[in-house]
């Protein structure tokens, strides 16, 4: 293993050093730096022009130029590493520096969430393989596939930001929305339920009565402007945080595994009684406090689970603990709704859903509310992340699909079967588990190559991440900071494709990293 | 369960009361029918047959075609010296008289831009010059992804170990930033020049792919046998290995296709693409996003057309890996299909008859 890191490594340095020289060569031969100074009215145009071409070393060859630019990251061994000055006069690594951190900001959210659901999506289609719920998801992954990235950014920027804007200054739900909603949602239900004709029917039917339930409900109680219904809340925590913990137990362990069941049920009660308590000190909480009470509340379901037992006890510790977890999210989801009205009239004058930048400016001066930050953060990655996420489940969803597929085939799940077991053990434990390890390698892959920055997508709304970096720096032809560009992204590539073999080997035995 | 290969008796053996469930002989049954159903064909005809049997690939590749010919035949063709008139009334370039906001009108029924320039026109030239570029682009990255991936799959060694750091080189510089740097420098130069820069940068995925193919089959009986008779590396290559791998090779050249003109038009659409005066679907819309609140049909024609142009080449490449898949099973004739189906039934109804007890 170490011998294979090591070589793997060494061979990275030299394909890396060979092709920052190769983008240092075509970004310097992309364009004349010095155009805007050339093209520019000032008086003392050719002392500028000479300041710059001093600055920049733009008169020494470019084959050569580089060796001066890498000298600068080689002097990190003697404690000056710099990877010079863009062509404004700043350090690089300050530039890059703070793209990187709005980059992770932005990939980190919608990552996780293209897992999810591509898993989720995934998994439903595969099980039922060839039916019309299958052929809709693939139509749609294919054309998801099929849209230009830059063309989702702009709709939704377009159409579903402004449009939800309108919508809460004059909060008013179309007539269609009560119709295609429901349907649409029912639909989906009764293709991921299956079954028999009647079956479906029934999973149709009370999917699309619910869901037009919750829309009238949220017509009538405008839920989007104020989405509270202030001490009243806990009723609707309580119901959600009862179906997710229903929903865990019936994947992990179903409900006849009483302990299991118990356990989550309690963890759920206890997280309730703990809603008012921590409504009183939610105003000081910071994201550390917070993160540590969700920490708090994943020991405390595990604790619970313990204290249950049953014949398999790591089965209810971990039923508590993902209980706790989803329980503390739905409240902390709850606590900030609550301060969504004084964000939305106080802060951004009922605009919320924001189509441009990471943040709200000047906001530090107006609160320092851990929650009306926290708000600020989501509605400005909500619309990115959507654009970001749309492709990635495509791609993830049939990638899964794939693979569970494939999993399902194999020798062990016919074994699984003819053990006896149930089609839940056999899914959730044999098979899922299983098909989930090539998708790191993918996820690994996107990861890398993310944190190179969406291009587009930050360019769309205007975040100045790493890829607002690249185009800004490709445009002045500023060879320095492109090149700073190149080593995070470079980088993250080269360390998440070795991440990505390690993990590969580590999850399954079967593959042996040939050293 | 769905997935799984039918676990019927064969039907024969049913019949005449031997109702031992052996699970190979129900896919023999299958294999059966399709068997008769190519018998006597090559290899090509029967990746043909099925592909042609794909409806979804069969659909886009019609679409495929009319948008082919309806971009190059009413812009015409203007490239390399070759100037051949179309039949639409108005170029690209040439500005006429506005109506109103320059909606869609029967004169001009994709709209005109702010400058009274015809939509129609625009979004058809746009068409062109994607087409072109993925044409290109495809057979650029398939020549040096083939030479090189067969170069270092067949002689292994030193050679393998230099060209696939090659390829890693390229591959570590991620796609838009390659091809964003060299569109920036030979954008203006125009879009052939671009097509070419874009075909140097997209062939690294291809190469990796035919070098694994290449590894595997090398080592295959009649590559030895072929080795035995005398045959030379190149025609073993040439002749033995490559026809084994063109199903490899067709289908990701076409996925590869479908992916670029997605690159194409994002790098166009960042404004270091295809320069203006001259277009493509990607620059249009990076030219008109501001715009389309006000003025939908800007934005929404060339966005439909990359869409469709994408979906149909992805979907074509879907149905050329079924073709290509010998474990296909979806490919068999509606009546062979039915037969099968038919076979199987009563294969279990008899099955399920003798196992009860008498």
């Amino acid at each position: 293993m170490l011998t294979f890191l090591s070589r793997r490594l060494l061979a990275s340095i030299i394909v890396l050093l060979l092709a920052s020289y190769l983008v240092y060569i075509l970004s310097a031969n992309a364009g004349d730096p010095l155009d805007a100074l050339r093209t520019s009215t000032a008086k003392n145009k050719e002392q500028l022009i000479a300041q710059r071409i001093q600055q920049l070393g733009l008169d020494i060859p470019t084959p050569l130029r580089y060796f001066l630019w890498l000298g600068g990251i080689l002097k990190v061994f003697v404690g000056h590493f710099t990877l010079g000055q863009t062509i404004s006069g700043t350090n690089v690594t300050t530039a890059v520096g703070s793209a990187a951190i709005v980059t992770i900001q932005l990939i980190v959210a919608s990552v996780a969430l293209a897992i999810v659901f591509g898993v989720l999506i995934g998994i439903t289609t595969a099980l039922r393989q060839y039916s019309g719920y299958d052929y809709t998801v693939t139509f749609l992954a294919f054309l998801f596939f099929s849209l230009p990235s830059f063309f989702i950014a702009v709709v939704l920027k377009a159409y579903v930001g402004i449009t939800f804007n309108n919508y809460l200054a004059d909060p008013h739900v179309a007539w269609w929305a009560y119709v295609f909603i429901p349907l649409v949602i029912g639909g989906a239900a009764a293709g991921v339920a299956g079954g028999t004709r009647r079956f479906r029917f029934m999973t149709f039917a009370i999917a699309t009565v619910a869901t037009l339930a919750v829309v009238v409900f949220i017509a009538a109680t405008d839920w989007f402007v104020t989405p509270t219904l202030g001490a009243a809340d806990i009723v609707i925590v309580a119901i959600v945080a009862v179906a997710l913990a229903l929903l865990v137990t019936v994947l992990t362990t179903g409900t006849r595994n009483r302990k299991a069941l118990y356990t989550a049920l309690t963890t759920v009660a206890v997280g309730l009684v703990l809603y008012f308590p921590f409504m009183a000190i939610s105003e000081h909480l910071q994201l550390w406090s917070v993160a540590l009470l969700g920490l708090l509340a994943i020991a405390v379901g595990l604790v619970i689970g313990y204290l249950f037992g049953g014949h398999d006890r790591s089965q209810s510790m971990r039923n508590g603990a993902i209980v706790a977890f989803l329980t503390g999210l739905v409240i902390v989801i709850d606590r900030f709704m609550q301060s969504w009205h004084v964000y939305v009239t106080e802060v951004v004058n009922g605009r919320p859903i924001a189509t441009v930048g990471s943040a709200t400016p000047d906001l530090n001066s107006l609160t320092s509310s851990f929650w009306i930050h926290g708000l600020d953060t989501y509605t400005h990655l909500l619309l990115p992340t959507i654009s970001l996420c749309l492709i990635s489940i495509a791609g993830y969803s049939r990638y899964m699909r794939a693979n569970l597929l494939d999993v399902m085939n194999s020798d062990y799940i016919r074994t699984a079967r003819a053990k006896g077991l149930n089609q839940r053990t056999v899914v959730m434990r044999h098979a899922f588990r299983n098909s989930l390890i090539p998708l790191t390698t993918i996820v690994a892959f996107d990861l890398g190559a993310l944190l190179g920055g969406a291009v587009i997508t930050e360019n769309v709304f205007a975040w100045s991440g790493m890829g607002r970096l690249f185009t800004d720096a490709l445009r002045d032809v500023d060879v320095n900071s492109l090149m700073g560009y190149f080593v995070v992204a470079g980088i993250s590539v080269v360390v998440f494709n070795l991440l990505a073999d390690v993990a590969y080997s580590a999850l399954d035995p079967r593959i042996r990293i040939a050293a | 369960m769905s997935q799984l290969p039918p676990i019927e008796p064969d039907l024969n053996e049913a019949a005449a009361g031997a109702a031992a469930p052996d699970t190979i002989a129900a896919t023999d049954q299958q294999s059966n029918f399709e068997l008769k159903e190519v018998e006597g064909l090559s290899q090509g005809r029967i990746v043909w047959r099925r592909f042609l049997r794909h409806r979804g690939a069969m659909i886009s590749a019609v679409i495929l075609l009319i948008v082919v010919v309806a971009a190059f035949s009413s812009e015409g063709i203007d490239a390399l010296g070759v100037k051949i008139p179309g039949w639409w009334p108005y170029n690209y370039t040439q500005l006429t008289t506005m109506h109103g906001g320059g909606q869609p009108t029967w004169q001009h029924p994709f709209g005109e831009d702010s400058l009274g320039r015809d939509m129609f026109a625009i979004v058809m030239r746009g068409c062109q010059q994607s087409l072109m570029i993925v044409f290109i682009v495809g057979v650029i990255s398939l020549v040096i992804g083939v030479i090189i991936g067969a170069a270092s799959g067949f002689f292994r060694g030193w050679v393998d170990t230099i060209l696939m750091r090659f390829t890693d080189i390229v591959l570590i510089i991620p796609l838009i930033v390659l091809t964003a740097t060299l569109g920036r420098r030979y954008g203006a130069s125009g879009s052939l020049v671009l097509a070419v820069v874009l075909g140097l940068a997209s062939w690294t995925a291809l190469a990796r792919l035919v070098r694994g193919d290449f590894l595997s089959l090398r080592e295959r009986e009649f590559v030895d046998a072929a080795r035995v008779a005398g045959a030379g590396p190149w025609r073993i290559m040439m002749v033995h290995i490559l026809p084994n791998a063109i199903g490899v090779i067709i289908v990701n050249t076409t996925l590869l296709m479908s992916a670029t003109i997605l690159t194409e038009s994002a790098v166009s659409f960042l404004g270091f693409g295809v320069q203006a005066p001259d277009v493509s679907l990607g620059s249009v819309i990076g030219q008109y996003q501001t715009a389309f609140q006000t003025r939908p049909w800007l934005f929404f024609w060339p966005a439909a057309f990359i869409v469709i142009i994408s979906l149909t080449i992805n979907f074509i490449g879907d149905g050329l890996r079924d073709a290509f898949d010998p474990r296909q099973k979806r490919a068999l004739n509606k009546a062979a299909r039915k037969a099968a189906a038919a076979a199987r039934e009563k294969a279990r109804t008899e099955a399920s008859g003798a196992s009860q007890p008498a």
